[in-house]
């Protein structure tokens, strides 16, 4: 247990001390700052464009925003901070093949699955952390400027797009044990997702398939719908079920790898 | 000594437990055979030197002991348990320090051997006073720097300290003193040599020097086999010949030299070279040397480098 808390202490002041939190941390808080000033911002730069626009003949009436335009915004912006995340992050394990500093650590006998869980920790409560604090600026400023109360469910559908974010990492942790190239690893889960982007398609084409949509985890990031009440909350259950599940099997499937991998 | 002398020394040696036994190991990467049927033991508190070309197979079968490759064929046993690949329980009793260690540049040294000590399972009180008298071992004691601003040498000296945190029966050197200067070197070795009765040593090389030093113990590695098995002693005993290079001040002084010495090879216009001649042999060439009256500007005895020697029994 020792040698587990000590990994994951040496994680945290990996990104501490290298400046990743810190990045991270004004990252996340600057996008959450975003979505609220991009809505409040729109009728005033509406308002500005509005004189050349009508020289074009387009005519701009009163330009109508509320919480709803905000929630939408950060579900814009949620992907490209991902992103950002995902590529700081995607050679948490590939880096460390490189360097050899695995060797010294797996000779000194700490158990492999233990290098795993440290960095699927580090990962996750990263996410965790940074994500609910760009929700909780987004929806404090919300509730400043206007009302969150006219959306059914804030929570929820926020809730669905962190837990495929989990997915996501959960992937990345999957890959950089079957590959040791850090481009693989980008690779192996663009490809992952585009593979289970086809999938959807083709549920969709055909009919008979069709239900199978509700259980892919990439359904999850359809639910922002919900903001704008084109969706109910139920249709999602599914996915988050089989989503959880993944995330516990690629976990297990990880763990596995790692233990045939060859780290020299 | 003579041979018999040398069957006796073997026998006291297998008195000795033996801290490392490897067994009918056999290694193929592709279509390369690195290592076929590889037998050897390595008794306790000896310092055993590793010896082989490059791509011989010793970084190989050292990983082998770690449990980080997987032989193909054969088993090796390290304090009588068996190594299993990718499981790490055998690895409680060994130090391993890398030809290059790596380690995370962010920690200072202090805080990567106590993140060590925690992987070990070591107590908090016993790896604490450990790290305070192991950095002062390795001269790193009033280091505050992080690692990523140490020099090579620091870095192979705080590899040293992280090996033996867990007081390892068996300490894995692989290369140790390649890549340093000969200050750094004589640190290494001075180390290396201080920790003898507390632990036992393999490590691999191809600086002589380095060997004759330190090692009690010697073995080669070639084509996938242990050509040569010898302690250092036994070494000196069979390869005792040495080679002789004589520079004198003039030719005739050479000419007179060479009669009573014909076998030698001429190097230069006045330098001759004996080779196979003994210790015993260059007293009677310095006599002769006096008796004549024949001055000089040197005379070297030239000890067979560890790769003749290698070179050597190959051959046979």
């Amino acid at each position: 247990m020792r040698g587990l808390l000590g990994f994951i202490k040496k994680e945290y002041m990996e990104i501490f001390r290298t400046g990743k939190l810190l990045f991270m941390v004004i990252l996340f808080s600057l996008f959450g700052i975003m979505s609220p000033a991009i809505a409040k911002l729109t009728p005033w730069l509406m308002n500005i464009m509005s004189e050349s626009l009508k020289e074009t003949g387009i005519i701009i009436t009163e330009v109508k925003v509320d919480a709803i335009t905000s929630w939408t915004q950060f579900y814009k912006n949620i992907p490209i901070v991902f992103l950002v995340f995902f590529f700081l992050f995607s050679n948490i394990l590939t880096m460390e093949y490189q360097k050899g500093t695995l060797i010294s650590i797996l000779t000194k006998g700490l158990e492999r699955w233990k290098i795993i869980l440290a960095k699927l920790i580090l990962l996750c409560s990263l996410w965790t952390g940074l994500y609910w604090l760009c929700y909780g600026i987004t929806y404090v400023y919300n509730a400043y400027f206007w009302d969150n109360g006219i959306i059914s469910s804030v929570f929820f559908p926020a809730f669905c797009i962190y837990l495929f974010g989990i997915y996501l990492l959960s992937l990345l942790l999957l890959f950089s044990v079957i590959f040791s190239s850090n481009t693989m690893v980008i690779i192996g889960v663009f490809g992952s997702c585009f593979g289970i982007y086809l999938l959807m398609l083709l549920n969709r084409m055909i009919e008979s398939l069709s239900f199978l949509e509700k259980y892919l985890p990439i359904y999850l990031f359809y639910a922002s719908n919900l903001i704008s009440n084109i969706t109910e909350k139920k249709e999602y259950i599914y996915a988050i079920f089989a989503t959880l599940v993944m995330i516990i099997f690629h976990s297990i499937l990880t763990i596995f790898f790692f233990n045939k991998k060859v780290v020299n | 000594m003579d041979r018999k002398g040398v069957a006796i020394m073997h026998k006291e040696e297998k008195k000795m437990e033996n801290i490392l036994t490897l067994s009918h190991i056999s290694k193929t990467f592709g279509n390369h055979q690195v290592l076929s049927d590889l037998n050897f033991s390595v008794p306790e508190h000896t310092i055993f030197g590793f010896i082989g070309q490059n791509g011989a197979g010793k970084t190989t079968t050292m990983k082998m002991i770690l449990g980080l490759l997987k032989p193909d064929e054969g088993e090796i046993f390290v304090c009588k348990e068996k190594v299993e690949y990718g499981q790490n329980r055998t690895n409680k009793y060994i130090g391993y320090l890398p030809d290059v260690p790596e380690f995370y540049g962010f920690m200072t040294s202090k805080e990567y051997l106590t993140l060590c000590g925690q992987i070990t399972g070591m107590a908090k009180e016993q790896y604490k006073e450990r790290i305070l008298e192991l950095l002062e071992l390795v001269g790193l004691t009033d280091n505050k720097k992080q690692i990523q601003g140490f020099s090579r040498g620091m870095k192979q000296r705080l590899g040293i300290a992280q090996a033996l945190l867990n007081r390892p029966k068996l300490l894995i050197c692989d290369e140790p003193t390649s890549a340093l200067d000969p200050l750094g070197r004589k640190e290494i070795l001075d180390i290396l040599s201080s920790i003898k009765k507390e632990t036992t040593v393999i490590f691999s090389t191809h600086i002589l020097s380095d060997v004759e030093r330190i090692c009690d113990k010697i073995a080669c590695l070639h084509d996938g086999k242990i050509a040569l098995q010898n302690t250092m002693q036994e070494m000196h005993f069979l390869y005792k010949d040495t080679e002789i290079e004589i520079e004198f001040d003039q030719l005739e002084d050479m000419e007179l030299f060479q009669k009573s010495y014909p076998n030698g090879i001429q190097t230069g216009r006045l330098q001759l070279h004996y080779k196979k001649y003994t210790k015993e042999d260059m007293k009677a060439m310095l006599l002769f040397l006096g008796k004549n009256n024949i001055t000089i500007q040197k005379i070297e005895r030239l000890e067979p480098t560890l790769e003749e020697l290698f070179m050597e029994v190959v051959k046979k």
